[in-house]
């Protein structure tokens, strides 16, 4: 693509042939590495705190803490009953017996102790909609139907989780843009010694009567293929490693590590910051050509 | 306009050292063929300078093609610099460029499509001797050769005003009889020329042209012809 872009093929031999800009497409190479690392730990970050709010974030628990079992099953029914005429509510389960002594068997043993222990009645609701939600009222209205009641809102457990998520994917952006801004720098600096390098070449075309918009077009198409060879160097060398990576973790068999995982768009997405790299390439060479050029009659 | 160039009282001076060239006045008539003398350092190639558009003045005002370039804003100095063909005291040839590809140069960077780029090289490379070093890079080349390849370069396009720094200093006499040949050959077909040199013996070898003299950054014209000539009074 950035092939055809810019200078035509016979201005193309206007400058020698190979590369112009030194070791810059490996200091791009190395940019890019780094750059897909972070963004791949950025997009995995935001795809594993989406599926764990989907699972989430949406549900309450309502425990029903009451030793009387008579007293504690009448304002499990009511709890039951207002929570399934309540429209904010989608759907509402009632966490059956033999489930709760298979989740307290590690810590009870199967003695059946928990016969005689009053456990709290557990009912799982899943939040209708996506908009926002009055969980005041609705708690409210479930104390009111159920004295012993506590509610749970696994969204508000999982915030901190949550925050940590968000601060870690903007951190993620902030290293990407910085990034982007040191290989735009180094760009500069290639595109100031290739200039400097063909100072006599160039001087004789400005005098034939080399505009300063062809002359850069010569420069940032250079720039922009190196960049976009340092690009793919530094992309496929990161694709190794995250594939690596993604065999540990896919080998800890750890649920939440599993939801650490890059979705198709995010593959998509990685694969084009090589091409967005280039084309930052293009623009700061043609940038500090052009400026360069302007010093010169 | 008195003609293609028209100099007004115009003055060079390098950094803040003594004027280079001072109160130069003179009229370059289109068509016309002028050879530019004076001893080393009397500012020749300053003129030139001033005339291919690689330097502004520090004072005084330059009219060309009927426009002040001394007040041309960057972005239209191209075009007139594609109206010029320059043979540079040290030829300038792009090192990694071919013989073909360097004088080939003005009609790519003039957007000429390739396909009629092949035969007015060959044909110009033919005319100054170089036919079979079309692929030479100018490394490979002698002085004398690298010269005929810099004014290939500068005359391919048929430019309106050719300037020459000493084109045939590193020549011999039968090349640079054959040169000036050349130049004359341009010079009928319109184009102005204006040839810097020492070669006194030059300046016989041009029936019809006329002789600019500088010394000390001072042009000598005694007798106001470059300053009004002919053509302009004829007007």
């Amino acid at each position: 693509m950035i092939g055809t872009l810019g200078a035509a093929p016979a201005e193309r031999r206007l400058l020698p042939e190979g590369r112009v800009a030194g070791p810059m497409p490996w200091v791009i190479a190395i940019m890019m590495f780094l750059t897909v690392l972070t963004a791949a730990g950025g997009l995995a970050m935001r795809h594993a705190a989406r599926a764990i709010g989907a699972d989430l974030a949406d549900r309450i628990t309502v425990q029903i803490v009451e030793a009387d079992p008579v007293a504690r099953e009448r304002q499990a029914q009511a709890a039951l009953a207002l929570l399934r005429r309540d429209p904010a509510v989608g759907s509402v389960s009632r966490v059956p017996a033999d489930e709760m002594k298979t989740l307290l068997a590690p810590w009870l043993g199967d003695g059946g102790l928990e016969d005689e222990l009053p456990l709290p009645v557990l009912i799982d609701a899943v939040l209708a909609g996506d908009g926002p939600r009055d969980l005041a009222a609705l708690r409210s209205a479930v104390t009111v139907a159920a004295p012993a009641a506590r509610i749970d809102e696994h969204g508000q457990a999982l915030a901190p989780l949550a925050g940590l998520i968000s601060a870690l994917k903007w951190l993620a952006l902030a290293v990407v843009l910085l990034m982007a801004t040191a290989s735009a720098a180094a760009v500069m600096l290639a595109s100031r010694a290739a200039l400097d390098t063909h100072r006599a070449a160039i001087d004789v075309m400005h005098l034939l009567g080399a505009t300063d918009v062809q002359i850069a077009r010569l420069f940032q198409r250079r720039l922009a293929l190196d960049a976009l060879f340092g690009g793919l160097v530094g992309f496929t060398a990161a694709t190794i490693v995250i594939l690596l990576i993604g065999r540990r973790v896919g080998s800890l068999g750890s649920e939440l590590l599993g939801s650490v995982s890059l979705p198709p768009l995010a593959w998509l997405l990685l694969l084009a910051l090589p091409w967005f790299g280039a084309g930052i390439a293009m623009l700061a060479a043609r940038y500090t050509v052009l400026a360069a050029l302007r010093r010169i009659l | 306009m008195a003609g293609i160039v028209q100099f007004e009282n115009v003055g060079l001076r390098y950094g803040t050292g003594a004027e280079t060239l001072s109160d130069i006045s003179f009229a370059l008539a289109p068509g016309a063929f002028y050879f530019l003398t004076g001893p080393s350092g009397a500012g020749k190639t300053s003129l030139l300078k001033l005339l291919y558009l690689a330097q502004r003045p520090s004072r005084g005002m330059i009219h060309l093609f009927d426009e002040d370039v001394v007040t041309l804003p960057r972005a239209r100095m191209p075009g007139f610099r594609r109206r010029i063909g320059v043979v540079f005291q040290d030829f300038r040839l792009v090192p990694y460029l071919s013989a073909f590809d360097n004088v080939a140069l003005p009609l790519r960077v003039a957007g000429v499509a390739e396909e009629q780029i092949e035969t007015p090289v060959r044909e110009m490379l033919q005319w100054v001797g170089l036919a079979k070093r079309a692929d030479a890079r100018p490394a490979t080349l002698s002085g004398g050769e690298q010269q005929r390849i810099a004014i290939a370069r500068a005359v391919i396009t048929r430019p309106d005003i050719l300037v020459a720094d000493e084109p045939t200093g590193n020549v011999d006499p039968a090349m640079a009889a054959r040169l000036l040949h050349l130049f004359s050959a341009l010079n009928t077909m319109g184009t102005t020329i204006v040839v810097a040199t020492h070669d006194v013996h030059l300046l016989s070898r041009v029936s019809n042209a006329k002789t600019m003299r500088l010394e000390e950054g001072r042009l000598i014209d005694p007798t106001g012809e470059l300053r009004y000539p002919p053509s302009r009074q004829a007007q």
